[in-house]
């Protein structure tokens, strides 16, 4: 019978039935990190349970370590937060699971680390206790979000025990339009379809617009699912995928690499394969996209105005009316980075587009790289500079101004645009009102000082 | 591991807007030691109270007004508990007193999380949910059969949909780590038959 993507990953994981309508599911790989993977390793050891398998579980800090060029190891940017990395690491250290510490050379967001170092493979089982782990999938892994608990239990007994959710298959046809990225695909999806449009489901994303977007657009529309509502997101592994993850320090030695791209190359749907639901989209008909209110679902084309069915709620939050253009709405923050925008095909994006100018006056403007190979990459290539010539402060890796933990922040009332996942009600920072876009809408926003078309903005000049 | 969910009968909560995310359930800044307690002072800090880092009352948010500070049960739209993964936010429910959350639908690990700490998270279409939700902003009791996968109010009743095995660690209180120890052969036997197929799996052991 013809089989799915994801049918083929369940039942190469698959050891039995658990009974209940339940798997149980092997786990390949457990990543960790100090905000809620400090208090699985914690609980674990007060429960007298052991890790089964060390090997195969890592812990990357990267939550609320402070995002200060020159920080130290156990600096946080929360108030209070140093106990997460310094308890965290002490008890990583006691299990003897891989430790990733904050000033270690390949420390960074999770999701941006797994796949650079090889922790994240084709075929391969990978959970977290982090929504955004659905972002591996993009390497045709089988990686979901989990709660602490069920960390625990990966990591105690090397396996979850869960139902096979539904599937979905979305197949986007055609090319995008220059200027129009993975997330502005994204958005579209969310904005057409809801924040629950995903239904629990694991999503196959395919299609000529997928096949063609490289291996960090295709980790930051998988990144995305779960702002869908979605179980996890898929992407069938090709020659891109196999070229990212050969000679990474945890990717197959040359001995079995024969072996293992010949697994591989069986992770594909069959033609005719059965999903659950199906969604098409023409890529040509994706936009620069911004959103305008506190759910990922309140988004629309750069150029739409706000919808005379706009909740009061999410209105009188982001200070908006119905009808308002967001083009031209004031900024006075921007931010690069996060799992979902953090990369360097991001922070080059973003360059290409800051070269030459300089952030509006009475913007504040933050590039954080997400992890230390982005930063070193990008300093290698002289970004940095064009991003501190341009007025932005440039971080330490981490989630950083992501989601606010305490700590430093935009003030309350602050319109920010923003290259994360969540313009969530206080997401980053006590009433501060996040817009989320691409990083090149980011950079085009910030110089203008106003939301801005990526496609047709003209910059301030200084001193007219 | 937690306490086993019957039946609860009580004033509900209604909270009756969508996509309400984790971030509000607990926000970041209120999880301040790593540790599953301590957590139910912080729960909708940004709603309950009336600005950031304060404990003081926000007069007019349903939480703080009774009889509704004593309920159980809490009542809201779609996609409830979407958003960052964090099971703070069903440990500050839990802590605070909620048994029961009655939703259109949830977050697919926010709902993973409730069933393995003894909180009920029932979906309902949005029809029986309205009215449900209409009855119990009155002030009346309202109850949740979990056996019998019910919600009844006044004279209605409702049956939901439960996965069997969220049921079973609600019903009995389970300990799911436990129960899959129990299975350790299978697992064992597996990981042998894997490591023979994938051994660049198994780092440690591939030698």
């Amino acid at each position: 019978m013809a089989e799915t993507l994801f049918d083929r990953l369940w039942q190469l994981h698959r050891i039995a039935d658990a009974g209940d309508g339940a798997d149980l599911i092997a786990i390949d790989r457990v990543m960790l990190h100090e905000r809620t993977g400090g208090v699985a390793l914690k609980s674990l050891g007060e429960a007298g349970r052991s890790v089964m398998d060390p090997s195969r579980v890592f812990a990357i800090m990267d939550h609320v370590v402070a995002f200060t060029s020159g920080r130290g190891r156990n600096d946080s940017r929360a108030p209070g937060g140093n106990v997460f990395i310094t308890e965290t690491r002490a008890m990583a250290r006691k299990t003897g699971i891989h430790l990733i510490d904050t000033d270690d050379a390949r420390q960074g967001i999770v999701h941006v680390v797994a796949p650079e170092l090889g922790i994240a493979l084709p075929g391969a089982s990978v959970v977290c206790p982090d929504s955004h782990t659905c972002s591996l999938g993009a390497l045709g892994a089988l990686a979901w979000g989990i709660g602490s608990s069920e960390a625990e239990h990966a990591m105690a007994t090397g396996t979850l025990r869960t139902r096979k959710p539904k599937q979905m298959r979305i197949v986007i046809h055609g090319t995008l339009s220059p200027h129009v990225t993975a997330k502005d695909l994204a958005l579209h999806l969310i904005a057409r379809h809801g924040a629950a449009g995903g239904q629990g489901m694991a999503i196959e994303f395919a299609g000529e617009a997928v096949n063609a977007l490289d291996m960090e657009a295709r980790l930051t529309l998988c990144n995305l699912a779960v702002e869908f509502a979605a179980f996890t997101a898929l992407i069938a592994p090709d020659k891109k995928t196999f070229e990212l993850v050969s000679g990474a320090p945890f990717a197959p030695r040359k001995r079995d690499m024969t072996a293992a791209m010949r697994h591989w190359s069986m992770l594909r749907t069959d033609e005719g394969a059965a999903f659950d639901a199906a969604i098409e989209i023409d890529a040509s008909d994706v936009a620069p996209m911004v959103s305008w209110g506190n759910s990922p679902e309140d988004s629309l084309p750069v150029s739409g105005v706000v919808p005379a069915d706009a909740k009061a709620k999410a209105l009188d939050y982001m200070g908006l009316a119905p009808g308002d253009s967001l083009i031209g709405k004031p900024v006075k923050g921007a931010f690069i980075g996060s799992c979902t925008n953090g990369r360097l095909s991001d922070l080059r994006a973003a360059a290409a587009i800051l070269q030459g100018h300089s952030v509006a006056p009475g913007v504040r403007a933050v590039c954080v790289p997400g992890s230390q190979a982005v930063l070193a990459q990008a300093e290698a290539e002289g970004l940095d500079a064009v991003f501190k010539q341009a007025g932005f402060e440039w971080g330490a890796p981490g989630c950083a101004m992501c989601f606010y933990a305490g700590g430093d922040t935009f003030p309350p009332g602050t319109r920010v645009i923003s290259s994360t996942n969540r313009n969530f009600e206080g997401r980053q920072g006590p009433g501060v009102r996040t817009h989320l876009a691409s990083p090149a809408t980011v950079a085009a926003s910030a110089i203008v000082g106003r939301i801005a078309d990526v496609r047709t903005f003209e910059p301030v000049l200084e001193g007219v | 591991m937690s306490e086993p969910f019957r039946t609860l009968t009580s004033h509900a909560v209604t909270l009756m807007i969508d996509n309400v995310d984790t971030d509000q359930i607990i926000p970041s800044r209120e999880m301040k030691t790593v540790s599953r307690a301590g957590l139910a002072d912080g729960l909708f800090a940004g709603w309950r109270y009336n600005a950031p880092g304060t404990r003081e009352i926000e007069t007019g948010f349903i939480l703080n007004e009774p009889p509704f500070n004593e309920a159980k049960i809490l009542i809201s739209g779609s996609n409830f508990g979407c958003g960052s993964s964090r099971e703070h936010a069903v440990w500050a429910l839990a802590e605070y007193g909620f048994r029961a959350i009655i939703a259109v639908s949830f977050g697919s690990i926010f709902r993973a999380n409730c069933a393995r700490n003894g909180l009920l998270a029932v979906a309902l279409p949005e029809d029986h949910l309205e009215a449900v939700a209409t009855f119990a902003s009155g002030g009346d009791n309202i109850t949740v059969d979990l056996p019998d996968q019910a919600v009844s109010w006044g004279t209605s009743q409702a049956n939901f949909q439960m996965d069997a095995y969220e049921k079973r660690l609600l019903l009995e209180g389970l300990d799911p780590i436990g129960l899959t120890q129990s299975s350790q052969s299978l697992i064992d036997r597996f990981i042998a038959d894997d490591r023979a197929e994938r051994p660049w799996i198994y780092p440690q052991t591939a030698k």
